[in-house]
């Protein structure tokens, strides 16, 4: 029994880590089904989606105002803001080279992440911040509190949801169809009068929004952040979208749920010490033995 | 309705389009027939905004377009179906046909279009739940005739629809171009298949390198010695 329920804990814990990475995964998938680019910059955007979320929860605690709404009032802010860094960062620093080798975007992402790095340092500091407890309690989880937590649940239900949402708004909305016939196709879509450029923003737009909610939902869970937080989430997911089959939206979700999982258990029958090591020893593996991940398809090169 | 005059298009420093001029009727078909790499492709690419052309200009009733961006173009009814279909392969017959009306917000108009085609080309209707990519060779060109058409263009531009089809098929085809064309849509037909395409057209220009070194009536290229030799084998 006992050892039932620490699996479950565990098993638990594997999720909530694993939609957190799949949330951020998909910024990366989404991106690179479009314009098979590695947004480097990705994790620090994640990063940026926390901060954010902490300064606007910073001053509506003045108001006193509950805690929940504080919560959603902050993420919704970060969600917003953060989708406008996005849009910019795109702007800046892809756009311009989209005819250049695929090398030159690559270091750009790179050095975005460097930049958004150092300016939240000078902006912010370099010390770990406290986050605000903003997540409530919820007491129907009592009885089941020794596997599961009130942030567990709500990081389940809120990365869940967003997930179901973005699947039905790819399948069905107009802006979806026209992101999957870009994906597929960028001259034929450019030829049915789709607005190629447009959909690479709101593409942006979208990864980041979905970075910045996860960022949002680790911040309230671990109760403290820093620049760095990005750096190590940010590889963390791209291993999970690269695990599930990068390009495929299905696949982040899944890899990052893998992913979540291994390390949960890794952690809690082996030693923690060898969480990142499993990570980064399976991003190797995938790319060594099926560079196309779980779900991805392996393309053919047709002559 | 539709002219270009001494069009140049280059691919970096290439030069792939020479001074091309050519004009387009309402209510015609025209053709553009030339061998591989003659540069009919990139003279429909370069109607449709997606290359530039560096000299020259391309006029919409008498409007330039060719600063245009390519989903201006498909606003003023040039819609391209482009060489090899292009279908969405992981996308249903349904959802390609849907991405055809991209731009319409006449909920009304798109759904008497999808009728439309779906008279035109009932095995589509019967497909409509499966992928673009599961289709054959011909069903994937009258998926992305049928595309093109739910867009309402003014203008046609067709690049090779007879390309690596069955010649049962391709009669097919052209027919349905013929209907399509009599049912008021203006169409620029660009082939390799020059006997075919100069039969259901009214006039022709001949492509060579570049440049347009034939144009004349349909009747009168298909009966001139010249284009006998060079297109029809003859």
């Amino acid at each position: 029994m006992e050892q039932l329920l620490y699996f479950f804990e565990l098993f638990f814990g594997g999720l909530t880590r694993g939609s957190i990475y799949a949330l951020i995964a998909l910024g990366y998938t989404l991106v690179y089904g479009i314009i098979e680019l590695i947004n480097f910059a990705h994790g620090e955007i994640y990063m940026l989606g926390a901060f954010t979320a902490m300064v606007v929860a910073g001053v509506l605690g003045v108001y006193g105002l509950p805690s929940a709404a504080i919560l959603i009032i902050a993420a919704l802010c970060a969600v917003v803001w953060v989708g406008a860094y996005g849009f910019t960062i795109e702007k800046i620093a892809y756009k311009p080279l989209r005819g250049a080798p695929r090398l030159s975007p690559l270091i750009s992402a790179i050095g975005m992440s460097i930049f958004l790095q150092n300016y939240v340092i000078l902006a912010q500091t370099s010390d770990f911040v406290s986050f605000p407890q903003l997540l409530p309690e919820l007491p129907f989880l009592e009885k089941i509190g020794s596997i599961m937590g009130e942030s567990d649940f709500i990081i389940l239900v809120t990365s869940t949801a967003t997930m179901i949402a973005l699947t039905l708004f790819i399948r069905y909305s107009k802006t979806g169809k026209a992101m999957r016939a870009t994906a597929q196709n960028r001259t034929m879509a450019l030829l049915l009068g789709i607005d190629a450029n447009k959909i690479i923003s709101m593409t942006f737009i979208i990864g980041s929004a979905l970075a910045a909610i996860g960022g949002v939902l680790i911040a309230a869970h671990m109760g403290q952040i820093n620049f760095a937080i990005g750096f190590l989430a940010g590889m963390k997911a791209f291993t999970a979208a690269v695990l599930g089959g990068i390009g495929s939206v299905p696949g982040a979700m899944v890899g990052g749920l893998v992913l979540g999982l291994c390390e949960s258990f890794t952690t809690g029958y082996f030693s923690g010490d060898y969480e990142d090591v499993l990570s980064f020893g399976i991003l190797v593996l995938i790319l060594v033995l099926r560079p196309d991940g779980i779900l991805g398809k392996a393309k053919v090169q047709k002559v | 309705m539709l002219e270009l005059r001494n069009v140049d298009t280059y691919y970096g420093t290439i030069q792939a389009l020479h001074d091309v001029s050519l004009t387009i009727g309402k209510g015609e078909i025209v053709t553009l027939i030339g061998a591989n790499g003659a540069g009919k492709s990139t003279t429909l690419m370069t109607i449709c905004g997606i290359n530039r052309p560096r000299h020259g200009e391309i006029l919409l009733e008498g409007k330039p377009i060719h600063r245009l961006t390519s989903d201006a173009v498909v606003r003023h009814g040039i819609i391209q179906v482009p060489e090899g279909r292009l279908i969405f392969p992981d996308m249903t017959v349904q959802e390609n046909l849907d991405l055809g009306a991209f731009l319409r917000k006449d909920a009304v108009g798109i759904q008497t279009d999808l009728d439309y085609v779906f008279s035109l080309f009932p095995i589509l209707a019967e497909r409509r739940r499966q992928l673009g990519g599961t289709l054959s060779g011909g069903e994937q060109q009258m998926l992305a005739i049928s595309r093109a058409l739910m867009a309402r263009p003014r203008i046609l531009l067709l690049d090779e629809p007879s390309l690596g089809l069955a010649p049962i098929i391709i009669s097919q085809i052209f027919s349905i171009i013929r209907k399509v064309n009599e049912d008021g849509v203006t169409v620029f037909l660009v082939e390799q298949n020059a006997n075919q395409a100069l039969r259901i057209a009214d006039r022709g220009y001949v492509m060579e390198n570049g440049r347009v070194v034939m144009a004349d009536t349909a009747q009168k290229l298909l009966e001139s010695q010249q284009v006998r030799k060079a297109y029809l084998g003859m």
